[in-house]
């Protein structure tokens, strides 16, 4: 918490709980979000999809559902491929297919599509679709894929002879492997990290609407980075005619993003195609099963991580080998130059001098990806490999695993710290934020009570995870999505009343930006929260930015907000001094106003000031006052916490309870306490739902399973804990207020927490790992194994 | 398809229409009657976004056809506020917290309102369980509770 407000509570600048402000509409029933756009003469489309998970079509018949009264079309991918539109470039400079002429290469892709007058009919119209399928030989198993031998699943690629798509490393390798060979002790631990989905309780869709008299597409679609997605459509479609001053992307109200409405789906292309060759809007709303089946999943990340340390406790070396399934396209979205993201913040919050991780990955058939779930690309991978691996090592020394976290700290003094992975963490105290964890959950009586239900039978476990992120992707030097450079940006213009109207090349998805930004104008302005209007998501309005995600809203646009309205300020200081015929140096700024040093009477407020930017401006100077902002950060920002889980397991069905969560953590400077806490809540809840719920698994057959909520389980308010939150603050000494972004932490955070803590319950029986999600069936089965099991 | 007359007192109001007898409730209200306060989140009747009040009771819209509310009562989200006041649930949810993308929320409102018009003063286990046929993928559900729990507070006092 910013320790004094600078602002009052009118004004509502940094620091302040303020009400949100997008939320009257929310509560009302008034949110307009994708679903409920409706145009003149919109249609809607509906998608086949295959039941098989590897085959090849012989034939696609569309006659009866073209019979049915209402439907319009059917589109396949012959219909694409005369415009060359069949196939798509990814984010990661791989291919996907929109439709398929040839093979369907996982189960729930997309055949077809048609179009009829309403909903119900094109459903009608897709049961009408007959396809004959001859079904191939099946690659589920990423291992698998890669023994000599496999079948080849990308026989579109010229001169490909295997499913490897890419190896990436970091580190020393050489450096590495001598610091384990002169080590006392060492540990290694394969930790598998399975598909997840981040199931956002709105499902993705759109509505293509191709003007043709104008030639002008608008689609109002759900997506989380609304300006690159009009430039990747400009890019795919060019060649149609499609040129970018003629489309427009309105991203309105999102019901959840976290990841999972970064990528163009092919139901996207599919729609514009469709409004292009009908001339009519077209809507399409993906069901929940398309959604969990087909959309890009996270995570699938196969780990072995090792660690080296001296007999006191002492790290000295970490290494991590990855295998990364990423289905049948390398569809993930990183920074272009990352393909396995930022990983390699894998050595975490620990002072090793030696690392070196490298990644594998490899085509499979199942649904291309992957994204970030809640996560700053691959992040919540690196911190489950290195807070679970530092558990083990706590457990073959014996340690406590607190004290062996608090021996291999960084510490305060060494920040800026650069990790052995490349990094440069900007500023950190993790001793503060796990002492202020122990102290608050009370760690050592903790420890006493598990000892004492130890005695008696009963399985109670703490677990730690000090986490370290690496978010606000980020400086143009080293980021880009298909080369363009990963900035941000903020438009404020000053009405003559003193009224504000700022605009973002970001976009919330629930994380509250037309509050926070209005409070960061507030802050730097003086304006009252209550006068700014803050946009986002309209390509035809808003400045160009890469949109939101890896917690990169406040670090980027954020930024950009406070040094647009820094701008204001220089000329607003002309203006004052014109007005108040004083020389610019004699004044000096209290929020809100320019006064005479000495000569506090005489001033002028910042709405006086800018009635005069269109009333009474100095000769000389243009009208106006305004600004804008393309923000490059000039490093990343590292967030931290320490969090602490209780956890009590039932003997009788291996069930976990989480009895208390505490996540202590570390944004830098806040704008928003309340906003702050629900967000951590919230990504509390979804750090929790993949450690003991969630997973998307295949049969030998690429038969999905977690395929819809009736297997695929998200957290309900029956399971989720009272979540406990602390704070500590370390500002970013590069952010213009000092802020770190923390939308991801707590998701980033949580499961490793979660998962040591079920580890700890049962080490005693001389268990070392679980891989999440840890359900009842996983725990029974180990207690059964042990003889403990009621 | 067999079509359907069905009249549905909708906020208070008759409402007429001519329907096939597949249409859902949740179609029927959004689609039919411009009623796109109520959301779909799933296919399966889990996650409580479309949840509306059927005769007061708290249903999921997208598991009850449009003509088994013929001659019945619905409420959805856009009914809550009153006289251009909004409903202390409202309230709750805007004071605590307890939303952030909106999109769960008229079914979370729906359900809460209808705790509270059965049980004044909930704790918070019967607040949880009364929600947990409603998937909130943004809050982690601790402000949804305390939201309810406002609610409450606010409604025993102006019913004392």
């Amino acid at each position: 918490m910013t320790s004094t407000l600078k602002t009052t509570a009118e004004v509502c600048g940094m620091g302040h709980s303020m009400k949100r402000k997008e939320d009257p509409r929310f509560i009302r029933g008034q949110g307009h979000y994708v679903d409920d756009v409706k145009l003149p003469g919109m249609v809607h489309m509906a998608i086949v999809r295959s039941p098989y998970a590897h085959a090849r079509i012989t034939a696609i018949h569309d006659e009866k559902a073209l019979a049915i009264p209402g439907v319009l079309a059917v589109i396949t991918g012959k219909t694409l491929e005369q415009f060359k539109l069949h196939w798509m470039p990814t984010l990661m400079s791989d291919t996907q297919m929109v439709l398929p002429v040839e093979k369907v290469m996982y189960q729930a892709q997309e055949v077809a599509a048609v179009i009829a007058t309403d909903r119900y009919v094109a459903a009608d119209g897709v049961e009408a679709v007959e396809v004959e399928y001859e079904p191939l030989p099946v690659v589920v198993d990423p291992r698998k894929a890669l023994e000599p031998g496999a079948p080849v699943l990308r026989t579109d690629k010229p001169g490909k002879k295997d499913n490897h798509i890419f190896h990436w490393e970091a580190g020393d390798r050489a450096a590495t492997d001598k610091a384990f060979a002169d080590a006392d002790v060492r540990v290694s631990q394969d930790i598998y990290i399975p598909r997840i989905h981040v199931a956002s309780i709105e499902t993705c869709g759109c509505v293509a609407d191709f003007d043709r008299a104008m030639g002008h597409l608008t689609v109002h679609m759900t997506t989380q980075a609304p300006h690159a997605i009009r430039t990747v459509f400009a890019l795919v479609a060019g060649h149609v005619g499609l040129s970018e001053e003629k489309i427009r992307i309105i991203s309105p109200d999102i019901g959840g993003g976290f990841g999972g409405k970064v990528p163009v789906y092919p139901g996207y292309v599919i729609a514009v195609a469709a409004s292009v060759v009908l001339g009519k809007p077209v809507k399409w709303i993906e069901n929940r099963m398309e959604n969990l089946q087909a959309d890009s999943f996270a995570r699938d990340y196969h780990m072995t991580a090792e660690l080296a340390a001296k007999r006191d406790g002492t790290m000295t070396a970490l290494r991590i080998k990855t295998l990364a399934d990423h289905g049948y396209a390398d569809a993930a979205a990183n920074p272009s130059k990352f393909p396995a993201g930022l990983f390699s913040i894998c050595t975490g919050s620990y002072d090793l001098k030696h690392a070196f991780t490298e990644v594998d990955a490899a085509y499979t058939n199942k649904p291309p990806g992957g994204i970030a779930y809640r996560c700053s690309f691959r992040v919540t991978e690196a911190v489950h490999a290195i807070e679970r691996v530092t558990d083990v090592l706590a457990q073959e020394l014996k340690m406590d695993p607190a004290e062996l976290r608090l021996k291999n700290f960084i510490q305060p003094e060494q920040f800026p710290y650069k990790s052995a992975l490349g990094w440069e963490y900007d500023s950190g105290n993790y001793p503060a934020a796990l002492a202020l964890a122990m102290k608050t959950i009370g760690y050592d009586e903790l420890r006493r009570e598990q000892a004492e239900k130890r005695r008696r039978g009963e399985l109670m476990g703490i677990g730690i995870s000090s986490f370290t992120e690496i978010v606000g992707a980020g400086p143009s030097k080293q980021f880009d999505i298909l080369g363009i450079k990963m900035f941000d940006s903020a438009e404020i213009r000053v009405h003559p009343t003193g009224k504000v109207i700022a605009r973002f090349g970001t976009k919330s998805q629930g994380q509250g930006h037309e509050t926070t930004y209005a409070q960061i104008v507030a802050e730097e302005l003086g304006i009252p929260a209550a006068h700014v209007q803050v946009e986002e998501g309209d390509t035809d309005t808003a400045p160009y930015g890469l949109g939101t995600y890896a917690s990169r809203s406040t670090p980027t646009s954020g930024a950009a907000c406070a040094v647009a309205a820094r701008k204001i300020l220089v000329k607003a200081k002309k203006i004052a001094a014109h007005l108040l015929e004083a020389s610019e140096e004699d004044l000096e700024w209290e929020t809100g106003k320019f006064f005479v040093k000495g000569a506090p009477q005489q001033a002028k407020t910042i709405q006086e000031i800018a009635f005069a930017a269109y009333t009474n401006h100095p000769p000389g100077m243009e009208a106006g006052l305004e600004a804008v902002d393309y923000y490059d950060p000039p490093n990343l920002t590292f967030p931290f916490g320490s969090y602490i889980c209780v956890v009590d397991i039932d003997r009788g069905t291996g069930a976990v309870r989480i009895r208390r969560f505490l996540a202590v953590d570390d944004c830098g400077n806040i704008i928003n306490p309340m906003i702050v806490d629900g967000q951590i809540h919230g990504g509390l809840a979804m750090g929790m739902a993949p450690a003991l719920l969630e997973e998307i698994s295949y049969d030998d057959n690429g038969n999905i399973s977690g395929g819809s909520f009736m297997d695929y389980l998200l957290p309900t308010a029956m399971e989720t804990p009272s979540w406990e939150t602390a704070k500590t603050v370390t500002p970013s000494p590069h952010h213009p207020f000092g802020a770190k972004g923390v939308g991801e932490s707590a998701t980033v955070g949580a499961p490793p927490a979660i998962a040591n803590a079920v580890v700890d319950a049962l080490a005693h029986l001389g268990v070392r790992h679980i891989d999440i999600p840890i359900t009842p069936e996983k725990v029974w089965t180990i207690l059964k194994a042990k003889g403990v099991a009621e | 398809m067999a079509m359907h007359k069905i009249r549905v007192k909708v906020q208070g109001a008759e409402r007429e229409a001519e329907v096939e007898s597949r249409l859902l409730l949740v179609h029927f209200l959004r689609e039919v009657l411009g009623l796109t306060g109520t959301h779909i989140g799933c296919d399966t009747t889990h996650c409580g976004a479309c949840t509306v009040l059927l005769d007061g009771q708290p249903v999921k819209s997208c598991t009850v056809l449009a003509v088994q509310a013929d001659g019945r009562e619905v409420t959805t989200v856009e009914g809550l506020e009153q006289g251009g006041k909004l409903h202390p649930i409202q309230e709750g949810f805007w004071q605590e917290h307890g939303l952030q993308c909106g999109f769960c929320t008229p079914g979370m409102l729906m359900t809460g309102y209808a705790l509270l018009a059965r049980n004044a003063d909930p704790s918070e286990l019967e607040i949880r369980q009364a929600i947990s046929g409603n998937l909130c993928r943004c809050t982690g559900y601790v402000n949804i509770v305390k939201a309810v729990q406002h609610a409450a507070a606010k409604l025993r006092t102006t019913a004392a």
